[in-house]
């Protein structure tokens, strides 16, 4: 039998399948390679505890909720990940959030202006704002932190300016967008088709990389490996869609959420442009002496985070059908980057996923739907977010010590 | 032009470099033939990192002619260089240690950009990998885990990624240890029987006599020798580095002798 061009060195231990992909994820998490294993296990022990204290928890209703009351934080903290992915932060994301709420109300309510304009101007707005901080960031060198601070307040000024003395706007409910943030769901049977469409296309696409491999003498995981990762995923998310459908379902919302979750995950392992982001994050001047454009790099990734934390604005507006003066304001800032580093997302740069974002938001909304059921206040909430947020960054730097005594870097 | 500066890859004429009132170089010489590796060896400040500043284009020269492959050139960015085939490996490496190899092996250079072709990157990173006989066990570990020699190996790869004719080491063994220096070495030998030109700056004598053909001396700025290996000791190169005659070293060696002289 041939040995696959990848596999001859005769140092490499044979794993295959299965066992051997489980083997891996211990080995690399021993070596400071965690991933996302601390958030998936500080999720399940959040879960059991608020289970325990309140049985309505993980009820489908309060899922339902809790899916739909992650969206929009959620795409925000999607941002987060790209500028933590380079290295750097954006602290302004709340303030920009509330100025897009702002910023559509105006537009759609007083404007009378179409909603898709509306929500066209508040994106457009947030690309304005990424694309300013980089251009400072770029050409003078100012440091992400301070720009974003300088931000957090002056766009919260312009928010309470654009708003007047008004203070608060509300959205007519029966608008499209107020209708698709807070009422739209998707149709039971669309749902599993989804499901099945998400599975097939998981085994297809390994499937197809998998041959390609083996045509060019590489090794690849085999059919039944394949099929059976298809089979977890169709198991895991059609019970999880079906639990959902016990109540109110799926929210589109939330689909959007995971769309754009799909689509940064590809654009950041699949792209060139990824591929920059993390040689940015990993080493700068590495990156540059390779031909990157470090510059458009670091403005692709402003621009994106204050993008994203736009159209989180929009779906928070929709939601609550208003927009006022603490519209972004309060834990939400906090929130977005907090569930980034949840999520594992260095804080020091070029590690990371979109998952992330994912399970991050879901952390957190965890413990404040928890706290909530639980008829505890804001107080606890705050002091249970931070000590979680302390955790995940120990982790991080802890995981990081061990990479570097494990040679990882 | 002579029948020898034809067979000549790369050719220096009168090369020189002032930074403010300081001459860096001063009428540098030097020659480089496609499969022969030439060391340049020379105390600190001699100018050997601005003579690799202005081969690689970070710096171009105030003066001199270049002669690539029998035709004059101007070598005034990191481009220019690369486009003529002279690629660089310096001595910080300057690899991601977050990303696998393939990764930083096309680092900016990527097939297919905006659905990347890992198959064919990976198949051509192992050939690569394969043409220099590099003992990476596998290609799709982060930077991080390699040893120094391992990076070291990567970097070299990473710049014959481009089909370069001349190669640039600069200081490839420093942080090395036995083994790997061993193995850099060997690497070198490999790209001297692929037929590329190699230029490698090294302070280590041993390393110098180990893999160059010819070694070139630079003192203060200037020429000071040129030498094939097998008919010069180390002590000779040495002498070449610090001046022989007007050192520290002789300084003390001739005040001695002249005091056992007075003595009566």
């Amino acid at each position: 039998m041939s040995v696959n061009t990848d596999l001859l060195d005769e140092r490499l231990q044979a794993r295959d399948g299965l066992r051997g992909a489980l083997a891996t994820v211990v080995d690399r998490a021993r070596q400071g390679e965690l991933g996302m294993i601390p958030v998936v296990v500080g999720l399940i022990i959040i879960w059991t505890v608020m289970q325990v204290l309140n049985p309505v928890f993980l009820s489908s209703a309060n899922l339902v909720n809790l899916t739909m009351e992650s969206a929009a934080v959620g795409i925000m903290a999607l941002g987060i990940v790209c500028v933590l992915l380079v290295g750097e932060i954006d602290l302004s994301v709340g303030s920009v959030s509330g100025l897009s709420a702002a910023l559509l109300a105006v537009l759609f309510v007083d404007q009378g202006l179409p909603a898709a304009v509306a929500v066209l101007g508040a994106i457009a707005m947030g690309v304005g704002v990424g694309w300013v901080y980089a251009q400072v960031f770029n050409r003078f060198g100012v440091p992400s932190f301070v720009i974003s601070m300088g931000g957090l307040l002056g766009l919260l000024g312009l928010q309470l300016y654009v708003l007047g003395t008004k203070g608060s706007i509300n959205l007519p409910f029966d608008s499209g967008i107020v209708h698709f943030a807070q009422l739209a769901f998707v149709p039971e049977w669309l749902s599993y088709v989804l499901v099945a469409v998400a599975a097939l296309w998981l085994f297809a696409s390994g499937f197809l990389h998998a041959r390609a491999r083996t045509a060019a003498g590489l090794s690849a995981s085999g059919a039944g490996f394949l099929a059976a990762r298809s089979v977890a995923l169709l198991v895991v998310l059609g019970g999880a869609v079906w639990y959902l459908n016990q109540a109110r379902g799926v929210g589109w919302m939330f689909v959007l959420f995971l769309v754009l979750v799909l689509v940064m995950n590809y654009l950041l392992t699949r792209t060139k442009w990824g591929k920059s982001v993390y040689a940015v994050g990993g080493n700068v001047e590495a990156a540059r002496r390779a031909g990157i454009n470090v510059r458009r790099v670091y403005t692709s990734v402003f621009v994106a985070c204050s993008t994203f934390a736009a159209v989180g604005g929009i779906l928070m507006a929709s939601r609550l059908a208003a927009a006022n003066q603490s519209s972004g304001t309060g834990d939400i800032n906090l929130n977005a980057i907090a569930a980034a580093v949840i999520g594992g997302v260095s804080l020091f740069g070029g590690r990371g996923s979109a998952w992330g974002a994912l399970l991050g938001i879901i952390v957190i909304q965890s413990i404040s739907s928890g706290l909530t059921l639980l008829s505890l206040d804001s107080s606890i909430r705050f002091m249970v977010t931070g000590l979680v947020l302390l955790l995940a960054v120990i982790i991080d730097s802890a995981a990081r010590k061990s990479r570097t005594s494990a040679g990882r870097g | 032009m002579t029948a020898k500066n034809a067979e000549q890859a790369l050719s220096l004429r009168g090369i020189n470099k002032s930074f403010g009132a300081v001459a860096a170089l001063t009428d540098i010489e030097l020659d480089v033939a496609a499969g022969e590796v030439v060391a340049v060896v020379g105390d600190n400040g001699a100018g050997k990192s601005t003579l690799v500043k202005i081969l690689s284009g970070v710096h171009p020269a105030d003066s001199g002619t270049i002669t690539f492959a029998g035709r004059q050139v101007e070598i005034n960015s990191p481009k220019d260089a690369q486009k003529l085939g002279i690629a660089t490996v310096f001595q910080d490496l300057a690899l991601c240690e977050n990303l696998n190899v393939i990764e930083n092996l096309f680092l900016g250079h990527e097939l297919r950009p905006l659905r990347l072709d890992t198959v064919a990157m990976e198949t051509r990173s192992w050939e690569l990998l394969r043409q220099l006989s590099a003992k990476i066990p596998t290609v799709r570990v982060p930077i991080a885990s390699l040893s120094g020699g391992q990076r070291q190996t990567v970097a070299i790869a990473r710049s014959l990624l481009g089909d370069p004719k001349i190669i640039i080491l600069d200081e490839p063994t420093a942080a090395l240890g036995v083994a790997q220096t061993a193995e850099v070495l060997n690497l070198i030998e490999r790209l001297r029987e692929n037929g590329l030109g190699v230029i490698m700056i090294s302070h280590n004598m041993a390393d110098v006599k180990a893999v160059a053909d010819r070694v070139a001396v630079l003192r203060l700025g200037r020429n000071n020798g040129v030498f094939a290996v097998d008919e010069v000791t180390p002590e000779d190169i040495i002498a070449a580095i610090t001046g022989a005659t007007d050192n520290v070293v002789t300084q003390r060696a001739a005040k001695r002798q002249s005091k056992e002289g007075t003595r009566p």
